[in-house]
């Protein structure tokens, strides 16, 4: 067993060698160095960041009884701090009974079905982005890990989503985001498109949002047939964006233009 | 090189059957890096060019390029600026880079205005359909032919 894992390592890093035209972590840039200075101090100080108004209902719904179990979340993981620090570092993380990603939303959501015994929370909802931001604020500083092994077929398949073109327009993820960062598309500068920051802020919502909806927002642009919020296609995405990123810094909640 | 284009109409015909839809997509012949002749069989209008290629929701051509005219703000930075185009190259040339891009540049990412296969995961309300009309590449290719240096 321990020798399959550390097999399956050794193809993770030659794969990772093999990848020369990805984006080096020596380019990494985070959006944040790229904003305005007045949405970098919006971002900086918790009283100005408008996430921080999800994060408080967040913290309530940490401590509510919920479902048939008629259990809180703290009921089982006791003070966030503790218990989630680094976990949106790393998710989406490998689920062993589904046998795939699961990223945050959902794994907020199988504690919901699974241990609470209640409905799971639509994506987007009030109630999810405010848990989602309270427990992603407890992994910010930290770096963004992805190091399970079980993760790379989807690293691969998200990679292939990234570099492939599509939609209408014919363009690829990896047009803007690899090869056009800092440019401006009309007037917004392209970032590197990372996920450090999520769920994010964003003036242009100006609402709360997951990534998956940044994420559609793009296909959107490019005139793509768009994928489902929650879809596997949208999580292996989201599982390759954090590779790409891996060892830059959790900025969640972030505030983004 | 005289190449003739056969656009995959039976595309089109499952296609909601829009003004545009309809339009689409009519024969063209490429003669070697040029279409000499008006998709339309008439003179494009250079007003109606313009006002598609300043209009980003419409041209998308601000989106990635500059050029003289101010009416569009904002203007991105993934291409040459527009002016002079129409002293860089033939109205013939101009057209052929507006339906299909990729027959002059294979990796360019500017998208081909006028062709409707080849492309993966089109979103349902842009499928079978080209990114502008036949007439709008004609108002287009007459608006950039008035950008001289
Ligand atoms: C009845 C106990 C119970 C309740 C209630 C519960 N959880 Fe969990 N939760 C668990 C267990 C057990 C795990 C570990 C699952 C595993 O990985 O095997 C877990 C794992 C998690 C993880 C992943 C942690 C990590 O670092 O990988 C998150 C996030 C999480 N829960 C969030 C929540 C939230 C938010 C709530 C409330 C809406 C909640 N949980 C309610 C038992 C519970
Ligand atoms: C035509 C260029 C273009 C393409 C193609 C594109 N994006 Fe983006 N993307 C942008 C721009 C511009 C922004 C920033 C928007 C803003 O600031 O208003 C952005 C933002 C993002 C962000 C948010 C970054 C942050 O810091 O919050 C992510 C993530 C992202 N894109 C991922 C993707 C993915 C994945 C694809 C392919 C499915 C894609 N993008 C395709 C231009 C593009
Ligand atoms: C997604 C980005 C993008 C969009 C949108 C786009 N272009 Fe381009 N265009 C380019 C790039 C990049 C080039 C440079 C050559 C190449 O790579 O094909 C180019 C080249 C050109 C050229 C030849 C360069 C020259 O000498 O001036 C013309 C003319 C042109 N584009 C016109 C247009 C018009 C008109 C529109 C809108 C109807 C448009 N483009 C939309 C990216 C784009």
């Amino acid at each position: 067993m321990r020798r399959a894992v550390l097999f399956a390592a050794m193809l993770a890093v030659i794969g990772s060698l093999a990848r020369a035209s990805d984006l080096p972590p020596d380019k990494q840039r985070s959006s944040y160095q790229d904003m305005a200075p007045a949405t970098r101090a919006m971002q900086d100080a918790d009283t100005d960041n408008p996430a921080m108004l999800w994060v408080l209902d967040g913290e309530a719904l940490w401590q509510t009884k919920a479902g048939n179990a008629g259990r809180a979340c703290a009921d089982c993981h006791g003070d966030a701090k503790q218990s989630m620090r680094g976990t949106a570092a790393r998710h989406p993380a490998f689920d062993e009974k589904l046998n795939a990603p699961v990223n945050l939303e959902g794994r907020i959501n199988i504690c919901r079905t699974e241990q609470q015994q209640t409905a799971p929370l639509p994506y987007e909802s009030k109630e999810l982005l405010a848990l989602s931001a309270y427990v992603a604020l407890q992994s910010r500083g930290l770096p963004i890990e992805s190091r399970d092994p079980r993760l790379e077929p989807a690293i691969s398949a998200g990679r292939a989503e990234f570099m492939r073109r599509q939609g209408q327009l014919n363009l690829g993820c990896v047009h803007c985001h690899d090869q056009r960062f800092g440019e401006k598309l009309a007037g917004s500068t392209i970032p590197q498109g990372h996920p450090n920051g999520y769920p994010i802020y964003r003036l242009e919502w100006q609402t709360l949002g997951s990534l998956q909806r940044r994420l559609r927002n793009c296909l959107t642009g490019m005139r793509a047939d768009n994928y489902p919020l929650g879809s596997p296609e949208l999580v292996a995405l989201e599982t390759y964006l954090m590779r790409r990123a891996r060892g830059m810094t959790v900025e969640s909640p972030a505030v983004r233009p | 090189m005289r190449l003739s284009v056969i656009p995959l109409v039976t595309l089109i015909l499952s296609a909601a059957p829009t003004a545009m839809a309809q339009d689409a997509l009519r024969p063209y012949t490429i003669d070697g890096d040029a279409i000499s002749t008006s998709l339309t069989g008439e003179d494009g209008d250079p007003a109606r060019g313009r006002e598609i290629v300043a209009n980003r929701l419409v041209g998308l051509c601000v989106l990635c390029h500059s050029g003289p005219f101010p009416e569009a703000p904002l203007q991105g930075t993934l291409a040459p600026d527009l002016k002079g185009a129409g002293t860089r190259w033939s109205i013939g040339q101009l057209r052929l880079r507006m339906v299909d891009s990729s027959r002059v540049m294979p990796d360019t990412i500017m998208p081909a205005y006028y062709r409707i296969d080849h492309l993966v995961r089109v979103a349902p309300a842009f499928r079978g359909k080209p990114v502008l009309t036949a007439a709008q590449i004609e108002d287009v290719v007459a608006f950039l032919a008035t950008l001289k240096e």
